[in-house]
């Protein structure tokens, strides 16, 4: 792929007794955001740090803008960010002060340094607290911080590991805001996350399992891959629900909620005039049963399981 | 009464304390200035798996401390399992678990070597140490697992062991600080099948989260924003009525532009990009998406999809701590 910004073909790396990734290929294009979604373990930080240049592969290549990150990593570094699970912020500094430590060392003049930090800033919602020690900031807002720093010198690709672990829901929507008018100016961004949810930010995504790619589509295509239905029961008494289900006919999977059951159909059609019958049967009150569009979750987990059953 | 009470028992002062496990009237934290807990009143029934939302500096900690006995209110009052928070803190804290997402296992030791460690702080009595450690190892589907090293052990296995830790000394009321953070979802679903079986046999599960994706496992969800309760139901309910105005999604191009553009439509109370769509938040779908669509239409945007969806719970979040929603509670 001639104008992808990332590139990785084959991308394979053993630790002793497993691989963390193994053999995995993707392309993304410049204005595109693409996340590595999937639990730890999955070889979402082992992809990012073998992209930033910092770990070698066993096998595979990677690119970042062109550059060959393998055989060349101290040029590809210039295209690049990589904002690690923990961004080394300099607590004792403040804000400002960590803003120009890190234009200092990737070069950013000093008018440049103000324009841009000023924007960034003022984007993250932070601008009132410039004069304020990092250590004194929320998790939300040190990762917002650590984000200001890692683009401060306007690069063209951007490695994030799990930037919203730990960050309220707001500040997680001013994080996103940030990255998608990165998009606009052209930057290539990879991220990585443990939340199903957060995939559906994304333009694509990858699936991850045990270093493997379970599926690589836009959030919407993936839902559609979903060849099973679901189903929803609300009821105030969701255990109740599970046990006379429980052993109903065509369910692959039921879990329950805080106020409801989700199940997993063969399909819903059949199953739902079946199921309120069998309810009603057996006298037990629920508030509704409706067919529910497939998150990604239900897709992870109904890939992992079939593979498992395939295996066993 | 399985647990052995120590503290006095302020069972009396209110009816249907026994069905009610937490109780806060009028909770009040200030330090200094800052009030940080500012008369949060709620009730949590035993058995029930209820939900504590809010952004960080909320009040959300400060509130959990002070249900711990670990930090005393400045007015009001909080009773758990019976005890009053301030006036017994002790017995308040030999009666409650406590697993955070950064559990303290000690990696380096064996699985039963963490169990033993954890009924010793606990001061689980010797002569049933054997037996709850082995329930502990049978609730957390860890038989045959006790030599294993804790830190070669799966996310999801670490996970239930922390949770057999915290319950080896059978508390009444267990708090969970984001439980499930990063595991597979489905190592996830066993381990909130474990939480509400533990639920059914009457134990009250009270949970801190940023994440909807656990917030989804409660019963009840309360949200808490600059010290006081701006909601409070179940899940479904919250989506359904705490939200300010109604969610549109927008599928169109160029994408840029029409944000401009909408966020300065007077239907429009917010607008943001969702993955490769927008997301609208109008006061009302069905008036908003005929003028909007020709609104867009005039200014050279393509529009592919409008339509009304239902927001998720973070929607309902983001709603109520920012903007429209926010400002109308505290003129509340």
């Amino acid at each position: 792929m001639q104008d992808a910004a990332i590139a990785v073909n084959g991308l394979t790396k053993r630790f002793p007794g497993v691989s963390a990734v193994d053999g995995l290929s993707f392309a993304v294009r410049a204005g595109e955001i693409f996340g590595l979604v999937g639990p730890d373990g999955a070889g979402k930080t082992t992809t990012l740090r073998i992209l930033a240049g910092i770990l070698a592969p066993d096998a595979g290549t990677a690119n970042i803008a062109g550059t060959d990150v393998i055989r060349l990593p101290e040029r590809a570094k210039h295209a690049l960010s990589y904002m690690p699970q923990r961004f080394g912020l300099y607590e004792d500094l403040t804000v400002e002060e960590n803003i120009r430590f890190y234009s200092d060392l990737f070069g950013v003049k000093r008018a440049e340094r103000e324009a841009r930090g000023t924007e960034l800033l003022r984007a993250a919602g932070m601008l009132e607290f410039r004069k304020r020690l990092a250590a004194n900031l929320s998790g939300g807002m040190k990762q917002k911080l650590g984000l200001v720093c890692a683009l401060i010198h306007r690069p063209k690709v951007i490695l994030l590991d799990e930037p919203t672990t730990g960050v309220d829901p707001v500040s997680r929507r001013d994080f996103w805001r940030i990255l998608y008018e990165l998009l606009a100016e052209g930057v290539a961004i990879l991220t990585s996350t443990a939340y199903l949810d957060e995939a559906e930010r994304c333009h694509r995504v990858a699936l991850l399992h045990q270093g493997r790619m379970l599926f690589c589509d836009t959030p919407a295509n993936l839902k559609t891959r979903m060849r099973k239905n679901v189903v929803s029961v609300a009821s105030t008494n969701p255990r109740l629900i599970r046990m006379h289900l429980e052993r109903a006919q065509g369910i692959s999977s039921l879990v329950m909620s805080g106020d409801g059951v989700h199940i997993v159909v063969d399909d819903a059609a059949t199953r739902i005039p079946q199921f309120t019958a069998q309810l009603t049967a057996e006298g037990v009150a629920f508030e509704s049963i409706v067919q529910v569009p497939p998150t990604i979750e239900d897709l992870f987990v109904d890939a992992v399981e079939s593979k498992g059953a395939a295996r066993g | 009464m399985p647990w052995r009470a120590r503290g006095r028992r302020v069972a009396e002062a209110t009816p249907n304390t026994a069905d009610n496990s937490v109780l806060l009237e009028g909770l009040v934290k200030r330090f200094g200035k800052f009030t940080a807990v500012d008369g949060i009143s709620l009730t949590v029934r035993r058995g029930e798996v209820f939900g504590f939302l809010g952004p960080n500096g909320a009040g959300k900690s400060t509130t959990i401390r002070m249900l711990c006995g670990l930090l005393r209110p400045t007015a009001g009052r909080a009773v758990v399992a019976g005890y009053d928070v301030a006036r017994d803190p002790e017995a308040v804290r030999q009666h409650i678990g406590y697993m955070s997402q950064r559990f303290s296992l000690y990696n380096d030791l064996k699985v039963m070597e963490n169990l033993r460690l954890f009924a010793g702080l606990y001061s689980v009595p010797q002569r049933v140490l054997r037996e709850r450690m082995d329930w502990a190892l049978a609730m957390a589907n860890l038989e045959g697992k006790e030599d294993l090293i804790t830190g070669t052990l799966p996310g999801g296995w670490k996970q239930r062991l922390a949770l057999g830790c915290a319950v080896l000394h059978k508390p009444p009321i267990l708090f969970l600080d984001e439980p499930t953070s990063g595991v597979d979802p489905i190592a996830r679903r066993q381990f909130w099948d474990l939480i509400h079986a533990m639920a059914a046999e009457g134990v009250t599960v009270f949970v801190t989260t940023h994440y909807m994706e656990e917030a989804e496992y409660c019963n009840r969800l309360s949200l808490i924003y600059r010290g006081r309760m701006v909601a409070l139901g179940t899940p479904s309910e919250l989506k359904r009525d705490g939200m300010h105005g109604e969610l549109l999604l927008v599928d169109c191009t160029p994408l840029g532009p029409a944000l401009e553009l909408l966020q300065s439509a007077p239907a429009v109370l917010d607008a943001a990009i969702f993955g490769s769509a927008l997301h609208l938040v109008v006061e009302d779908a069905a008036s908003a998406i005929p003028l909007l669509k020709q609104y867009l239409a005039a200014n050279n945007v393509d529009v592919q999809r409008m339509e009304r969806i239902h927001p998720t719970l973070e929607d309902v979040f983001v709603s109520l701590t920012t903007g429209h929603g926010a400002a109308e509670e505290h003129k509340a």
